[in-house]
């Protein structure tokens, strides 16, 4: 603790300084007198005492000062005192200021905005104990695309495995909640009950499940998130215990997640129900379909590799114990990945690319800021000179530059947390409908400490260059020269600079322009549908009033029949999933005429149970034969209409019509065939982007089952979401108590499905304009400052007859020259870096002509602008008064 | 070299100081003029050291300072020694003794 007192009294003497200066003063001063009085006490007249007392001392200016400076507190006024020089200089140059301070800003703040929204997702582990060890299993389709599990699938790996110290699985379950206030569905889960076990988290109020829980006769229990309890229930204490009322059945709440428990694998479940069935021997069940989301954590001897070995090697191997279905066999492995890769895979190209945006923009930021503080040590040689002259050693004055650019670049990153706050909400705001761990972007103490150290950085960065030119030359050069105002070698470098800024700000200008005609290319892909004027919603139909078909049917129908009387209504019609929605519900199928074992058989394919309007209203057209219509009836031969690509790739030149198809749960049964009665055209599903997969229609009564809940769509005459409150009071007038959610246009859901490329798109676009504007104030800045150094030069050919438009072809010329030659280095190095926006391209490649010519053709026009004004000043030079000046 | 000289022994006048202030609290100037009649003017103590070695001192807690009216009706700064002032004073007083003596019989040692 040695060095906590001197570091207190330091600290106290800071703050108390006019104090301690009074104090020190005092003391010397009564050193002097009592000095004096001693040589008076000898004889000495009073002045003499007191000189002689002032001889002893020595210089009585050098006591004060030994005194003042003895103490660290010192080297913190100094710097106070390089603060307090450094602000005046500043506010002498209002306009260096303000453009420094906002270019600084505007680097800082973007970059500190990207970092805290990537950062939850690329630069923290998921919020687990040892998340590390946390993986996802997929079975794995015949493209190698990921799929969910079975249940039995799941059963097998299970009692097989060894790699796991825990596994689970979670199944959608989507019950509607009654009682306490308006009908709602809520999101969640059935889960196995070691569910959260696997993540490592239990509930904070009342218990988790058991494994009596999930059996037949169990009472029936939930556990909700916190959120959940909050909102529709007062609090997590006051609901544990209390009964409530899901899908008509009483429900005991047993459990309340953590606050900060949100299951990274399905972010919007707020409920959780333990998973009571289990897979038998009879696959023509729910149990053998790809519908359950597998979690596990791996066993402290095991790693993905070796997991993903152990599975494939189960696969390859099955026993009598666990029968399999064809399209559940195992026979391609498990798909084991980190359940953070999982999560966070999808929107990684987008946020490097975003990053790599980002980098570049504060690089041409603090470029910028270098440009114009070269700019002014030019200007200042003088006074640099002048201080040498008078003493100062160079790294006293290299240091009080340095102090000036941190100060500017501290000025610059307070403004630009302040412009990280909003970007962080315009981030949020802009983020595709699928950014992983959204609930974890938030500006905190690490967010702080980065935009801290950022700014430091970019302090002395941009400083360095500067400060080191400055005070290189000698002082009487430096004395001379500040009466020509005249720097050769500094002229060139920050001409280099400008030239490098522009480069970059060509890589950002190209990325953008890529992205933005990609779009342009996929918003114009044909979806296969026509989403104008169509209004879609989810209508449920829960609850143990329609626990049969035959009631869910009539339910269904009667709301279609009330919402097609509704006024603007040109048609309607019930879907059991929505295309580009999100919606993903596949199924198995088999050909009779081709046997399993075949190329092109045995695959999966989208399944759309629809009422006979569903094509005229989505204007999907008709292909061959004939679209499901009324005589479709329940209990008829089950007619199915199966889409193009999937006709061609089955049937080839054969009539694919009266062909005959069994799918899901009826595959490998005694079921009878389904015939095919039609072909329409493809509808994207997943994405804009990628091929429309194979997809078939059936008539909703004749599907194995009657969906509980549809999407209803819509077509209108006018503006398609103001019919939203009539509609859902049509089908309120049949059936009060159902929940009707997710009510959005077609047209929404068509631009929401390129969410990630549009989030990357408006992101780097709006870097791209900041750079260039960046880049031709620096270019600006150069070709001005060039002008102004040549006057004499300028003055002189005008005197020896250029004519005014010479004078402007010369200053044009530079700019251009130095545009030019940005923009050929930029080029070459987007042609490097773009290569990294491939993924997220669509239509046209990272060398797109077209987007480079756009890109140069915009430098050519900005070199021009740029040059404009200092053109028009170096024309109207007075050859007179510019030689006068010199 | 007509004048003797008069410096204090270079790291030995924190030793003084503490030594001179064991007796009875004093001001600087007191300080400076007792090291001097102690040492019968074999050292001049300069002002600018000495009030440096006081701040560093009270600073370091060996030292209290407190603003007193002296004798002559003026405002001054007296130094007391602080309880960590007399340990420091005992070691640096024992360490002298240890090292003058090896020089004191360094020097007797006939040639």
């Amino acid at each position: 603790m040695a060095f906590l007192r001197p570091m207190m009294r330091g600290l106290a003497a800071l703050l108390r300084r006019g104090v301690t200066e009074r104090d020190e003063r005092d003391e010397v001063r009564h050193y002097l007198e009592e000095a004096a009085r001693v040589y008076e006490g000898r004889g000495l007249s009073r002045e003499d005492a007191h000189a002689a007392a002032v001889r002893d001392a020595g210089n009585v200016t050098v006591v004060h000062e030994q005194v003042r400076t003895a103490g660290w507190e010192h080297g913190m006024e100094t710097l106070m005192g390089d603060v307090h020089y450094a602000m005046r200089r500043l506010r002498h140059s209002p306009g260096f200021t303000l453009t420094s301070v906002i270019t600084i800003a505007l680097g800082i703040g973007a970059s500190t905005a990207v970092f805290s929204a990537i950062k939850p997702v690329l630069l923290e582990p998921l919020p687990f104990p040892h998340a590390s060890r946390l993986v996802t299993v997929s079975d794995v389709n015949a493209a190698d695309a990921p799929l969910p599990v079975t249940l039995g699938g799941y059963t097998e790996l299970r009692a097989r495995s060894h790699s796991f110290e825990a596994s689970a699985v979670g199944d959608a379950w989507q019950p509607s909640v009654t009682g306490n206030g308006d009908p709602e569905r809520l999101i969640g889960q059935r889960i196995t009950t070691d569910y959260f076990q696997v993540f490592g988290v239990a509930p904070t109020v009342g218990r988790g499940f058991t494994p009596g829980d999930d059996q037949p006769d169990a009472p029936r229990v939930v556990i909700l998130s916190d959120r959940l309890a909050r909102r529709r229930f007062g609090d997590a204490r006051s609901v544990l215990g209390r009964t409530i009322d899901l899908n008509g059945d009483p429900y005991t709440v047993v459990g309340v997640m953590p606050p900060s428990f949100v299951n990274v694998v399905a972010p919007a479940a707020e409920v959780w129900a333990p998973l009571r069935e289990r897979a038998t021997g009879d696959f023509a069940t729910r149990m053998w379909g790809h519908h359950y989301q597998m979690i596990a954590r791996l066993a402290a001897t095991s790693t993905v590799a070796s997991a993903r070995r152990e599975l494939l090697a189960i696969g390859h191997t099955p026993i009598p114990t666990f029968a399999r279905p064809p399209w559940a066999s195992m026979e391609r492995g498990e798909l084991v990945r980190s359940m953070q890769d999982d999560v966070t895979g999808p929107v990684r190209p987008s946020l490097y690319a975003i990053i790599g945006a980002v980098l570049l923009l504060l690089v041409i930021a603090a470029v910028n800021v270098t440009n114009l503080l070269i700019a002014r040590g030019a200007q200042r040689r003088a006074e640099f000179a002048m201080r040498v002259a008078l003493g100062a050693g160079r790294g006293r004055l290299v240091r009080q530059l340095l102090t000036e650019s941190v100060v500017l670049a501290i000025i610059g990153g307070a403004l630009g947390f302040g412009v990280a706050a909003f970007g962080v909400q315009g981030l949020l705001a802009i983020s595709p409908p699928g950014l992983p761990r959204i609930e974890a972007v938030r500006i905190d103490a690490r967010v702080f400490l980065f935009a801290l150290a950022l700014t430091t950085l970019v302090g002395l960065i941009v400083g360095l260059i500067p400060a080191i030119s400055a005070t290189r030359a000698d002082s009487s050069a430096g004395l001379q020269q500040a009466a020509r105002r005249h720097a050769p070698g500094r002229a060139s470098s920050r001409s280099a600079l400008v030239v490098a800024e522009v480069a970059l700000a060509v890589v950002l200008l190209v990325s953008a322009g890529l992205l933005y005609r990609s779009v342009r290319r996929l918003i114009a892909v044909p979806p296969g549908f026509d989403p104008s004027h169509v209004v879609t919603m989810q209508v449920v139909a829960a609850g143990h009033a329609f626990s049969s078909d035959a009631v869910r049917l009539q339910f269904f129908n009667d709301a279609l029949d009330a919402a097609r009387h509704v006024p603007g209504v040109v048609s309607a019609a019930f879907t059991s999933q929505l295309p580009l929605s999100g919606d993903d519900d596949g199924y198995g199928y088999e050909v009779q005429s081709i046997p399993a074992s075949a190329n092109g058989a045995g695959g999966s394919a989208v399944r759309y149970a629809v009422t006979p309007d569903y094509f005229a209203t989505m204007h999907i057209a008709l292909r061959a034969g004939r679209l499901i219509d009324r005589s479709d009836r329940v209990g008829g031969t089950e007619a199915i209409v199966i889409n193009e690509s999937m006709a061609q790739r089955l049937f080839g030149n054969k009539d694919p019509i009266g062909q005959r198809m069994r799918f899901g749960p009826e595959n490998g049964s005694q079921h009878a065939w389904d015939y095919i009665v039609g072909v329409v055209g493809d509808v994207k599903h997943s994405s804009l982007a990628e091929a429309a997969p194979d997809a078939f229609y059936v008539a909703s009564g004749q599907w194995d089952w009657v969906d509980n809940v549809q999407t209803l769509v819509v077509r209108t005459t006018g503006d398609p979401a103001a019919l939203v409150p009539a509609l859902k009071r049509a089908i309120w007038s049949i059936n009060a108590n159902q929940p009707i959610e997710r009510e959005r246009t077609m047209a929404s859901f068509v631009s929401a499905s390129e969410g990630s490329r549009r989030f990357a798109l408006i992101v780097i676009e709006t870097f791209a304009i900041v750079a260039f504007v960046l880049a031709a104030v620096g270019l600006y800045g150069v070709v001005s400052g060039g002008v102004i150094e040549r006057l004499r030069e300028i003055g002189i050919r005008s005197a020896l007859g250029a004519s005014p438009a010479e004078i402007v072809r010369a200053v044009v010329r530079r700019s251009l020259l130095l545009s030019g030659g940005g923009s050929l280095i930029g080029i070459v190095a987007a042609i490097a870096a773009t290569r990294l926006l491939d993924s997220m391209l669509f239509g046209i490649s990272h060398t797109d002509l077209a987007t480079y010519a756009g890109v140069a053709a915009l430098l050519v026009a900005m070199a021009v602008i740029a040059a404009w004004a200092p053109a028009r000043r170096a024309a109207g030079v007075d050859p007179t008064t510019a030689l006068r000046a010199e | 070299m007509n004048e003797p000289n008069t410096d204090v022994i270079q790291g030995t006048l924190d030793l003084l100081i503490l030594k001179t202030l064991s007796l009875e609290p004093l001001h600087g100037f007191g300080i400076a003029r007792r090291i001097e009649e102690v040492s019968r003017g074999v050292f001049k103590v300069n002002a600018g050291s000495l009030l440096v070695a006081l701040k560093r001192l009270e600073r370091a807690g060996s030292l209290d300072a407190e603003w007193r009216e002296s004798p002559n009706a003026r405002r001054a700064k007296y130094y007391t020694l602080t309880r960590s002032g007399r340990r420091q004073l005992e070691a640096e007083a024992a360490d002298w003794k240890r090292r003058s003596g090896a020089v004191g019989r360094l020097l007797s040692t006939e040639g």
